[in-house]
């Protein structure tokens, strides 16, 4: 099925793919040459030409994302700072982790390039905690890539000097979202903030900032080296290129697969996952990480692998590409209890919707799924996610109420059958009989 | 103040007590300097401090983050709010090896809540998830982003993927009788698993 470029898993799976000298045998750093030897507006051009668009789950153009950093008389002296966010935590999303553990290089010669588009002088690789072993192996390709010269004072013997670090979180979803990542570096509890200011105009230590995700850093080299009409070449015209999907669940062959974006979803899991385990049934995907909307198999059978389709077909999203899959053997009432307790534990405890709604949640969703509730509850835990959603400083409180909305919407007979269930004084899980 | 108001009582799960000076060797107050270089503001370094901290003594005792605010100019209050925020940062001691079992969605689906409770069984963990000797303690934890490889935990620093009861006692036998440790997450290296049974 290797019919399309791939660019992001490029050499995943050569050995010692994550040292430089394979890494440079395969071409690396020779799109940071180039682009060190254009001008930082025709970079940007390139990847604003290009489609790029953010893979941490927004899906902004990236191109777009970096005109916003103000000119250099407009920042008061301040410098610009790029922050890659590593701090995959995402249920059902586990691309980051490969692209940073088997191709390092194609991160930093991203990192490299982006930051002479935008003109910063240091950057940080935010990771999450988890991932101390990975920032062991970035840690190492980043001293390699200094004693090479590729990193440091006059990168190329270009004048271009440049520092990179990786900065280590501890434990906490919600510094994904680019404010509270911000906060976290700046050395405080990670918690959103209001936007505006955003963080392109004023984000880390009162800084211009620009946030990216892992992915999309790691595809800007080939853009630079192949040109923005071969990358917008791949895909669809709104959501041009290759992107990573998480395959996880009820499949196969699950792991990480690069494919076109527009790619129909039932090719995703019939020829890459492999299917379903032999003799089951589809009941349900989440197709881009646990907090989109989940899809029944009728609007699977209808979408494709892009922006635009999933929102179209399913009002989901194609989020971080988190490729969660369910066959029928699966409760849908103890799936998304399962996905509640995560909201509740997680989140930050700032603003109150979230932080009592998303517990709330999780208490209902347990009375339901142990056979107390009444109809009362099924119409509070709707009230509830209605409540949240857009009533939070930041996206949490979306992400919480979005797959309770969609799960009680979408597969209502469960939820209403344990209801019926628990009144008739049944075990939790017996329906009652019609 | 003497020497023994500068120790701490580091308990291990046994009881017993370990003592240690609370404070950084000339070695490692050159190490978080150099940290410290990589902001632009010192307060930047709270968290690579408290994770150097917390790697040479264990868990963050408040002595612990008295020391790591002094180390920072800060106030101890500040430092406290960050060390409580963040789930990884102990704020008690734990076993030898931390298991943090993952029972988020994906590892749920297959099969997570099984393993754990082999795990709980195996190691006759008590309400607070340690073992009897101390050796272990279980945390069930939300997402580690392994998760087209679940079920899985964490043990310490490293990922162990694709775990069956099977694969569990191999692991935490080895760890029991402190043999050098199977050889983690070789499932990294490629992209796509073996086939889920």
């Amino acid at each position: 099925m290797d019919v399309y470029p791939r660019i992001l898993s490029r050499i995943w799976g050569v050995p010692g793919s994550h040292t430089l000298a394979v890494a440079e045998q395969h071409g690396a750093y020779n799109a940071a040459r180039k682009a060190l030897a254009m001008s930082p507006a025709e970079v940007t051009d390139v990847v604003l030409k290009s489609g790029l668009r953010g893979r941490g789950g927004a899906g902004f153009p990236t191109g777009r994302k970096w005109t916003f950093v103000p000119p250099p008389e407009k920042r008061g002296g301040k410098p610009v700072y790029l922050l890659c966010n590593a701090d995959e935590s995402e249920p059902g999303t586990f691309k980051d982790r490969f692209c940073m553990w088997n191709d390092p290089h194609q991160l930093i010669e991203g990192m490299i390039i982006a930051s002479h588009a935008l003109g910063v002088r240091r950057a940080y690789i935010y990771l999450r905690g988890e991932f101390e072993y990975v920032q062991r192996r970035l840690d190492a390709a980043l001293a390699e890539a200094y004693a090479k010269g590729y990193l440091g004072e006059n990168i190329f013997g270009t004048g271009f000097s440049f520092d990179l670090y990786t900065h280590l979180g501890a434990g906490a979803y919600i510094c994904g979202e680019e404010t509270a990542l911000i906060s976290s570096i700046e050395g405080y509890k990670g918690q959103p903030r209001l936007k505006p200011p955003f963080p392109a105009v004023k984000g880390v230590w009162e800084s211009p900032t620009i946030v990216n995700n892992v992915e999309t850093l790691a595809a800007v080299p080939w853009i630079i080296e192949n040109g923005w009409e071969a990358y917008k070449a791949i895909g669809t015209e709104q959501s041009p290129g290759t992107k990573l999907f998480s395959c996880s669940g009820h499949i196969m062959k699950p792991g990480v697969y690069e494919i076109p974006l527009g790619t129909p979803m039932m090719d995703l899991l019939n020829n890459w996952c492999g299917g379903l385990r032999p003799g089951r049934t589809l009941k349900a995907i989440i197709p881009g990480g646990s907090s989109v909307p989940v899809m029944t198999p009728a609007e699977v059978a209808q979408a494709n692998m892009d922006y635009e389709s999933i929102n179209k077909v399913a009002g989901s999203y194609l989020g971080s590409g988190g490729f969660i899959v369910m066959d029928d053997t699966t409760d849908m009432v103890d799936a998304l209890t399962n996905l509640l307790r995560f909201y509740a534990h997680e989140s930050c405890g700032q603003c109150t919707p979230c932080r009592e709604g998303s517990a709330w949640m999780y208490n209902i969703l347990c009375r339901l799924r142990d056979g107390f509730a009444t109809e009362d509850d099924l119409v509070a835990l709707r009230d509830l996610a209605d409540n949240i959603h857009s009533r939070t400083i930041c996206f949490f409180g979306a992400s919480a109420a979005m797959p309770v909305q969609s799960f009680v919407t979408k597969f209502r007979d469960e939820f209403v059958a344990r209801v019926e269930s628990a009144r008739a004084g049944l075990p939790a899980g017996l329906a009652v009989a019609k | 103040m003497s020497h023994d108001q500068k120790s701490i009582h580091l308990r291990d799960m046994h009881g017993l007590t370990v003592r240690g000076p609370v404070e950084w060797t000339e070695e490692e107050k050159a190490e978080i300097a150099a940290i410290v270089a990589k902001y632009p503001t010192q307060r930047s370094a709270i968290m690579p401090v408290l994770w150097k901290a917390q790697r040479k003594w264990g868990w963050l005792q408040f002595e612990v983050l008295k020391l790591v605010a002094a180390t920072l100019s800060l106030k101890p209050s500040e430092v406290m709010e960050v060390a409580t925020f963040y789930t990884m940062f102990k704020k008690e001691p734990t076993g030898k090896y931390l298991i943090q079992a993952c029972h988020t969605l994906s590892c749920a689906l297959l099969g997570a809540d099984r393993v754990i409770r082999h795990i709980e069984q195996k190691l006759q963990l008590d309400e607070h998830g340690n073992s009897p000797d101390g050796k272990f303690t279980l945390m069930r934890v939300e997402c580690l982003a392994a998760c087209g490889s679940g079920p899985m935990m964490q043990i310490n620093d490293d990922f162990y993927e694709l775990l069956t009861e099977q694969k569990v006692d191999e692991i935490l036998d080895a760890m029991a009788a402190d043999r050098p440790l199977p050889v983690p997450r070789p499932e990294v290296d490629q992209w796509t698993y073996t086939p889920v049974s």
